[in-house]
């Protein structure tokens, strides 16, 4: 299909048109969830949902409203694909991704359906280029059930303080423990490695708490490999909420800012690796 | 043990342990009578480096009096505690650290701001006792400086360089990059700084002398002493005999002291400002950390066991101390005195080849020499590592 330039008429062969003044509002989120290859693109007329998964134990999701776009089109209920992030993450900083105070990279995302690829309209300082990135068939995102009434634990952390503790944290300890409680010591982050094992402690008086709902007594273990890539959102975010329920199951959900200041959320899901009883 | 650090003295301690990383991968912690001591040496014994922090640099401190614990560990876990110094100075506001004998933890919590508890269980091992003894006040040449001035010097030579050497007159210091005769001339790099007496808050210099010692370990205690502001002392003697510097104030000692490369006695030039050269290479190639030619000998006794009353050991101090390294051949040794806990080695001597010597005969072998024979020298061989006497 020759490729022409964009005009208003062509729009009616794509279900979905999404447009920033400012790529980075889309390319930072994304890089947050960036640890697999591959991520399942689901949009519907809210926004859009990028989901990557890891062994069926962990799912990230970063979710962009509509509002946030400049244009956010789509012409079915729901319009899905699987796309290869990486790629799709050396377009969008195609121009180099240096930040020029003013000067941005304009981007219009095009999408014309089942097997058409994803077309990227790229501009910045009068250089338009043009990506277009083969699209799959998109699997099914994993349910993992978790619902807030089956929550039984949840804080809410200001993310500096939860930075410091991530940034410390012992690699050499295969997991990561978190334990809940409404009594001391409220919310804990253990690591177990070569050298011995480490407790951070948060108390439930903190300033750094902003919520803290704490039911029963939780001691959860998550490997650490998986729950490492989760580092990215905390860093880009101010705040994050901590959940379990009562299959031990994590929910971490991080707000994050982009460049214009608009909410964007990111979030994790994790399988506990055993149950463990209060230690 | 219990002990307290609270608000800047837990940087100056976390300061101690990044420097001491610079020797040696291990930290061996000893709670004393007169303070907590916390000591490294290298893996060539040619650098020792000991901290040792008053009573009073802590806001509380208790050991259970003649307890004679002591331990060691990896030192990078200690690192990890104490990992951003940023951090600690702006969110810290106090330091535990606990000894629970039952669990061999030693147990670093950190208080911090914002409500947050650092809890950090470290597992050690119980150690040999590690002194390497020296007496300050018998050296020759005596020099005192601002951090800044030998920060200054130093930043001269390439972090690669190994070996830098240090030349002393009435007046004037020397200090130049160590070149091994056979590089090429075409190659080689020389460069000389000379320091005037006036640069440094004291200068004694009794003996010209002129000393080689390794470079990169020096660092650790410049970096410390910078950010402390604390001057730092420098004690040199002849070729052989370990340099020693250390940075002191109301509340705490640092003590480094790195072995120097001694002349070969046929070789023997007069000590004087360019006409100092290198020994021949020796056999071994002393570049080498493991077959090393100048090292410091360690006096390793492993810690007390069930203490029996036996004779006390042959006083070897005595016998080695007057022996000046310098007579003997070009693999620098130097015996010290055992330090304390001269009852428990009996057992040592029993039950292991003269652990004492181990050291002198650790990757070489020594031509004999009449000093040596002094000593109950049984063979020459090479014997294994230091981990042996790990228990």
């Amino acid at each position: 299909m020759p490729l022409s330039t964009q005009s208003q008429g062509d729009d009616d062969q794509y279900v979905l048109v999404a447009s920033l003044d400012n790529a980075r509002n889309l390319s930072n989120i994304l890089k947050a969830i960036t640890f697999k290859d591959h991520a399942i693109f689901t949009a519907t007329t809210n926004g859009l949902k990028v989901t990557v998964e890891d062994s069926k134990c962990l799912q990230a999701n970063a979710f962009i409203q509509a509002e946030i776009f400049q244009e956010f089109t789509i012409r079915e209920d729901l319009v899905a694909f699987q796309i290869n992030l990486t790629v799709l993450l050396d377009c969008l900083n195609i121009f180099g991704g240096t930040t020029t105070p003013g000067v941005s990279t304009a981007l219009r995302m095009c999408y014309r359906g089942y097997g058409y690829p994803l077309t990227l309209f790229l501009e910045e300082g009068g250089v338009v280029t043009v990506c277009k990135i083969n699209t799959q068939e998109p699997e099914e995102p994993i349910d993992f059930e978790f619902c807030s009434t089956n929550v039984t634990n949840k804080v809410i952390l200001q993310s500096e303080s939860l930075k410091e503790a991530f940034s410390e944290l012992d690699m050499t300890s295969e997991v990561l423990q978190i334990t809940m409680s409404p009594s001391q010591p409220y919310f804990r982050l253990s690591t177990f490695g070569n050298a011995g094992n480490a407790h951070y402690d948060y108390s439930k008086d903190s300033d750094m708490m902003e919520l803290f709902k704490c039911t029963e007594t939780q001691t959860n273990r998550y490997k650490m490999s998986l729950l490492k890539p989760s580092t990215k959102a905390l860093a880009l975010s101010c705040k994050v909420s901590v959940r379990t329920d009562n299959r031990g199951f994590l929910s971490l959900q991080y707000l994050v800012r982009n460049d214009d200041g608009q909410i964007c959320f990111v979030e994790y899901y994790c399988c506990p690796d055993e149950e463990v009883e209060e230690n | 043990m219990h002990c307290i650090v609270t608000g800047g003295n837990v940087k100056v301690l976390a300061k101690a342990v990044h420097s001491l990383s610079r020797i040696g991968d291990e930290l061996y912690v000893e709670p004393q009578e007169d303070g907590l001591a916390l000591r490294s040496v290298n893996s060539s014994r040619s650098a020792y480096a000991c901290f040792l922090f008053a009573p009073l640099f802590f806001s509380r401190y208790s050991t259970t009096s003649g307890d004679n614990f002591r331990c060691k560990m990896a030192i990078k876990s200690v690192q990890s505690v104490f990992r951003s110094l940023t951090t600690l100075e702006k969110t810290v506001e106090k330091c535990h650290i606990d000894l629970d004998k039952q669990k061999d933890r030693l147990t670093f919590t950190l208080h911090c701001k914002h409500g947050l508890l650092k809890t950090h269980n470290l597992s050690f091992q119980d150690s040999e006792s590690l002194q390497a003894v020296f007496d300050k006040d018998s050296y020759a040449n005596v020099f005192k400086a601002q951090p800044r001035l030998l920060v200054d010097t130093v930043i001269h030579f390439p972090p690669s360089l190994e070996e830098v050497t240090v030349s002393v007159s009435d007046e004037r210091m020397w200090v130049r990059n160590h070149v091994e005769e056979e590089a090429e001339a075409s190659k080689a790099m020389l460069t000389e700084l000379c320091l005037a007496s006036d640069e440094f808050d004291h200068f004694a210099a009794q003996a010209h002398n002129s000393v080689t010692f390794c470079l990169k370990e020096l660092r650790g205690l410049l970096v410390f002493a910078e950010s402390t502001g604390l001057p730092v002392s420098m004690y040199l003697d002849e070729p052989g005999s370990p340099v020693v510097l250390s940075v002191t104030d109301s509340v705490l000692e640092g003590n480094f002291v790195l072995a120097t490369l001694s002349d070969d006695p046929s070789l023997r030039k007069n000590s004087s400002k360019g006409a100092h050269t290198a020994a021949p290479p020796p056999p071994d190639d002393f570049m080498n950390d493991d077959m090393d030619s100048y090292l410091i000998a360690m006096d390793t006794s492993i810690a007390p066991g069930p203490s029996n009353t036996g004779p006390p050991p042959p006083s070897l101090a005595d016998d080695t101390r007057s022996k000046r390294p310098a007579a003997v051949s070009h693999k620098a040794r130097i015996l010290i005195e055992e330090a304390e806990e001269e009852e428990e080695e009996t057992d040592d001597l029993d039950r292991l080849p003269n652990k004492k010597f181990r050291s002198l005969f650790f990757g070489s072998v020594l031509p004999p020499s009449s000093q040596l024979s002094t000593q109950p020298m049984t063979s020459q061989e090479v014997l294994a590592s230091d981990s042996e006497e790990e228990t």
